[in-house]
């Protein structure tokens, strides 16, 4: 159970985040809905520890984490642009979280593979990722946000920048991987329909934010 | 674009303004200098001006880097010289640049009126000496004064244990007057013992720095408002009149002096370069540069002795500045076949 | 497929060699002519005597040494900086910058004396004294060459490997270092040069007893005359350079990763990040500050007490009847900025072509590239001698031409230029240029459309950092003949070298005059900016 309570962030003053609170259940895939640049962004920040709110608190399994530096959060998160390591192969950036949480080798090994098999690179281990075509880096940046079996996996806008097949296909693929590894998960868009076809439960950023008008936050992070 | 193009047309215009400086004159010919000639708005440039003026001849001063590398250059172009006149190869690259043969043979009017100890140096006239000078240990009057310490009466006295860590020297590899406190240590303790002296003042502190800038300005107390600490360093026989000369607010007395007992002599000479194009003019320059008229501006401008005899000194010269009555001397021969192999041996010992 | 795209817009071959003409034929005439007439002429005088390599191991290892150990500090002490002023935007962070490059243009001799005024007696003449002067003088290196890597890493890249369980310090060690390697090798290969070519610095701060190759080159030339063991030396330095940039050149191509985009510097966040901000801004304002606080005090002290009378005297003629000290700052100023503005506008042009070139044909523009970099690795006294020797007979009588003065500038400042072009060159994205040809653009006009505009602002920034390479007599090309009115750094050298509290303070003054003028050409053209940084024009 995952709850963010009267979160405040401000960026030189302006207010970006105002007493905004959300809780996720275990095992529900929750989609905010907003506009860009609303702020939504700054909310999976606060909670993956990127981002440190200005009040309020981020509750993990009853346990106040807003002070817990990121790393030792197990929140995973799955970045906008990928953010893949561009000097690691596809494998090693898989296994890269694991390694952080300083599996054995054989256990990593096998995550790797595992995980392969579901984003469905298989074979793909040895790749470059800057030769990846956009589809198989978003796959490889999901594989390895979920590699380390975090917690809450956050998504942020996970499938834009994509044409619209392969954006159409990897909706389908993504909710199957959701549903199979049965992840707690936060996933951010603005694309209604994205939203309708991942998650358990659409949140509008209206019902968030009330009183928020886009003109105050220019700023998305 | 067109901001670049403004720039370019700027930068072309700036070049053409400042070329025209070199004009076509008929009779222009070059002095190459070393590089403590002033090039410009002195006396001693006012002088050459009264030249152009009486003979019609221009002259251009061109710098050539420090004395050694005047002469190593002069040494290249041997025959087909960067000039007409060469002004300052001192009495320790005389014999390699005659070795060379960089100079044509003249006997300037007014070799007469120059000390045979100097002509001497030259008997085949290849070079005329214009001025002479002593590079001699100076030392700081009132650290000597406020330590009550006797300053060093010569040479011997500096390997003393009272005069410990006191002592900034020059590099003889890369310093000229370094070269002659060098040549001054030989001179003094003979060819056998120089080492000897040199293992010595090693022990006892001295401190070796690459050139004189270095040593006097950084290293010495001496000089007025000086953050140095050592009261002793090798430089010229004229730094003290240089020190009241140059100081402001003006003073009447020198805050340092000079131990006349290790003075070396210096002698530099100037030349037609062979090669020139332009010998009749190159020689009544040199005629000139051992006139009176250009021997008057010697000590105030580069703080060096008249080679001529007849001149006055300036009331500073008379009064701070030391020429030794018998100066350390080594024959420029001697200087030439040893130079490499003393600067080598001297390494060895006091650097390594 | 992706091969085939890119040849039909390639530009024609005729065009690349058009454009690599001029920088070939500096290179070749002003650089490779002259250095191999010199080996030539003095290697075959050199039958006899004793070998120039006689006892110059000591000394060649001394080099090696000294070089190794000021570029690794350099690189340890740079990173902070370099990161904070990479990473962050605050106020005073363009000052900043430009504060961390400065110290790279100023001449030595000044800096040199500023340096034995502030370190203690017993560091004078030392490596350390040597190797400290090289950390502060190649800062910049880092800042700049490091400096536009960190930009272009993503905030998010480490936010990624934080989430998946990094601690900062390992997120650090295995995101960032690694990203970060071909940029410090760059760093490296060019700290490293310029620390083992170190002439004035290890002349005043080394003294005696620390001897670079490049020192022993220049008093075998200029005091021994044995300009044959000087050539030979210079040749073995060469090669051994050239060995070290090869290898370092490897190294950072098997590094190199490829990132896209540029990270805007943000405001520090948090009372850690601002610590880190306040504490590096004061750190560069120390360690950039005191030597040139030293400095400009210096000339408002005459002998023992402060006093007006090094400015108001300057220029002022005779101190008393019949002794001036001949220093006409106005004229210096005058020939200092027009040697800047020739060596600045023959830089540029070349540096511009070559670029172009070595951008457009990789293959030929690497050797290209290799070549302009050869006269950073030879000893200056070896050109200097190479270019009297060879240029001695009409029609290429040109030993004592003022311009040759700026020339040896430029072939110093190039690689410079090259360096700033070619980082902005390389950013423009290849679909820019496919964009302007499907535009209907042949890729002549193309090339102008897109390569040549995106050039402006480099191209003044090399200008500008030309200039100040040639106002700072970088190097030592005044081992060049001279005619005329002497420069900034001749006059501080020749008032230098004068007995006396008003010469001494007046070149202080000139010095504090020379200062001013190149931090003032190096901001105004935004050198600090972007040289060899990855900002996009």
């Amino acid at each position: 159970m995952l709850e963010v309570v009267d979160i405040d962030v401000r960026f030189d003053r302006h207010p970006v985040l105002d007493a905004l609170s959300l809780q996720v259940s275990d095992g529900e895939v929750v989609a905010v809905l907003g506009p860009s640049g609303a702020g939504k962004s700054t909310l999976l920040r606060v909670i993956a520890g990127l981002l440190r709110p200005d009040a309020g608190a981020v509750v993990l399994d009853g346990v106040d984490i807003t002070e817990r530096p990121a790393h030792l959060r197990n929140v995973g998160m799955m970045f906008q642009d990928e953010q893949l390591f561009p000097h690691l192969d596809v494998a090693a950036n898989i296994a890269f979280g694991p390694r952080m949480h300083r599996w054995p080798a054989a256990a990593v090994a096998e995550r790797v593979d595992e995980l392969l098999t579901i984003v469905g690179l298989d074979g793909f281990g040895s790749r470059r990722v800057d030769r990846l075509s956009g589809g198989e880096k978003k796959r490889v940046a999901l594989a390895r946000s979920l590699a380390p079996r975090p917690s809450v996996l956050l998504l942020d806008e996970p499938l834009t920048g994509l044409d619209r097949e392969l954006h159409d296909r990897l909706i389908a693929e993504l909710a199957d991987v959701l549903r199979a590894t049965a992840t707690t998960a936060i996933l951010v868009t603005h694309d209604g329909d994205e939203a309708d076809a991942l998650a358990t439960r659409v949140v509008q950023w209206s019902e968030l934010q009330p009183v928020w008008t886009i003109s105050t936050a220019r700023r998305d992070w | 674009m067109k901001r670049l193009l403004a720039v370019i047309a700027l930068a072309a215009l700036t070049v053409s303004c400042g070329s025209d400086a070199a004009s076509d004159e008929p009779a222009a010919i070059t002095l190459v200098a070393y590089d403590s000639f002033p090039p410009s708005d002195t006396s001693l440039n006012a002088a050459l001006d009264e030249f152009t003026e009486s003979t019609g001849i221009a002259v251009k001063v061109v710098i050539a880097g420090d004395a050694g590398t005047m002469v190593t250059k002069a040494r290249l172009t041997a025959g087909n010289p960067e000039g007409d006149v060469m002004w300052g190869v001192d009495n320790t690259l005389l014999s390699a640049a005659l070795d060379d043969d960089v100079f044509a043979a003249y006997q300037p009017t007014g070799w007469d009126s120059i000390s045979t100890d100097l002509t001497d140096l030259v008997p085949g006239h290849e070079l005329t000496p214009v001025d002479f000078g002593d590079v001699c240990i100076n030392y700081d009057i009132e650290w000597f004064a406020s330590n009550g310490l006797q300053p060093p009466a010569g040479l011997d006295d500096l390997v003393k244990p009272e005069y410990k860590d006191l002592l900034v020297v020059q590099n003889p590899s890369t310093s000229s007057p370094g070269l002659a406190f060098l040549m001054a240590t030989i001179a003094h303790a003979g060819e056998d013992n120089w080492k000897d002296y040199w293992t010595a003042l090693r022990a006892n502190g001295v401190e070796v720095v690459d050139g004189w800038t270095t040593a006097y300005q950084e290293e010495f107390s001496g000089t007025a408002g000086s953050t140095g600490g050592r009261p002793l360093v090798v430089s010229y026989g004229s730094s003290p009149p240089a020190e009241v000369i140059f100081a402001d607010p003006p003073r009447t007395d020198a805050p340092t002096a000079v131990i006349e007992s290790t003075c070396f002599r210096q002698i530099e000479f100037a030349g037609v370069l062979r090669g020139t194009e332009h010998e009749a003019e190159a020689r009544k320059l040199v005629d000139f540069l051992i006139s009176t008229t250009f021997q008057d501006e010697l000590p105030l401008n580069l703080f060096v002795y008249p080679a001529r005899t007849d001149i006055a000194l300036p009331p500073e010269f008379t009064e701070f500045a030391v020429v030794a009555s018998t100066p350390l001397t080594i024959d420029p021969a001697e200087i030439a076949a040893n130079r490499q192999q003393w600067q080598d041996e001297w390494t060895t010992i006091v650097l390594r | 497929m992706d091969h085939h795209r890119v040849a039909l817009n390639r530009v024609p071959r005729w065009f690349v060699a058009a454009l690599a003409i001029a920088p070939v034929l500096f290179i070749t005439g002003l650089y490779a002519w002259p250095v191999t007439t010199l080996l030539l002429t003095t290697l075959r005088d050199t039958t006899g005597g004793t070998s120039p390599f006689a006892n110059i191991a000591g000394v060649v290892w001394f080099t090696v040494w000294q070089a190794t150990v000021s570029t690794v500090l350099t690189l340890i002490v740079g990173m902070l900086p370099t990161y904070v002023l990479a990473r962050f935007s605050f106020r005073g962070r363009r000052a900043m910058m430009a504060a961390a490059t400065v110290p790279f243009v100023l001449p030595t001799v000044v800096v040199g004396a500023a340096f034995l005024a502030l370190l203690p007696q017993s560091w004078h003449g030392t490596a350390r004294a040597m190797i400290v002067a090289h950390v502060f003088f190649n800062l910049a290196v880092v800042v700049r060459l490091v400096g536009s890597m960190i930009a272009v890493i993503p905030h998010d890249l480490v936010g990624a490997a934080r989430t998946l369980g990094a601690s900062p310090v390992r997120a650090a060690r295995l995101v960032i270092l690694p990203l970060l390697r071909p940029a410090l090798w760059s760093a490296a290969a060019v700290i490293f040069l310029f620390s083992f070519t170190s002439f004035g610095v290890a002349k005043l701060l080394g003294g005696p007893r620390n001897p670079t190759v490049e020192v022993e080159i220049a008093r075998r030339a200029t005091q021994l005359g044995d300009v044959g063991g000087a050539a030979a030396l210079s040749a073995l330095q060469l090669v051994l350079l050239a060995v070290v940039i090869v290898w370092t050149a490897r190294r950072q191509r098997r590094a190199a990763v490829e990132l896209h985009g540029a990270t805007a510097p943000r405001s520090p966040r948090n009372r850690g990040e601002r610590i880190m901000v306040v504490s590096v801004a004061a750190l560069i304002g120390l360690v950039v500050g005191t030597p040139v606080i030293a400095l400009v005090s210096r000339s408002f002290k005459v002998g023992t007490s402060w006093s007006l009378s090094a400015w108001t005297q300057l220029g002022g003629g005779e101190v008393r009847p019949g002794a001036g000290l001949g220093v006409d700052p106005l004229a210096s100023v005058g020939a200092s900025l027009r040697f800047a503005v020739v060596a600045a506008v023959i830089a540029t042009a070349i540096g511009f072509l070559a670029a172009t070139a070595i951008n457009t044909s990789p293959r030929l523009g690497r050797l290209l590239d290799a070549g302009l970099m050869l006269p950073l690795g030879t000893s200056a006294v070896t050109i200097g001698l190479g270019m009297l020797i060879t240029f001695d007979t009409p029609p290429f009588d040109w030993r004592a031409q003022w311009w040759l003065v700026p020339l040896g500038h430029a072939l110093v400042a190039v690689p410079f230029v090259v360096r700033a072009m070619l980082s902005v060159l390389r950013s423009i994205p290849a679909d820019l240029r496919a964009a302007a040809a499907t535009l209907g653009a042949a890729p002549i006009r193309s090339w102008w459309q897109v390569d040549a505009r995106a050039l402006r602002r480099p191209l003044l920034a090399g200008a500008g950092f030309s200039a100040a390479i040639s106002l700072g007599e970088f190097g030592a090309t005044t081992i060049l003949t001279r005619s005329g009115s002497e420069t900034l750094p001749i006059a501080i050298g020749r008032l230098l070298g004068r007995a006396g509290d008003l010469p001494r303070a007046q070149a202080f003054a000139l010095a504090t005059v020379l200062l001013a003028l190149s931090t003032a050409i190096v901001m105004a053209s935004g050198s600090h900016e972007q040289l060899g940084s990855g900002d996009r024009a």
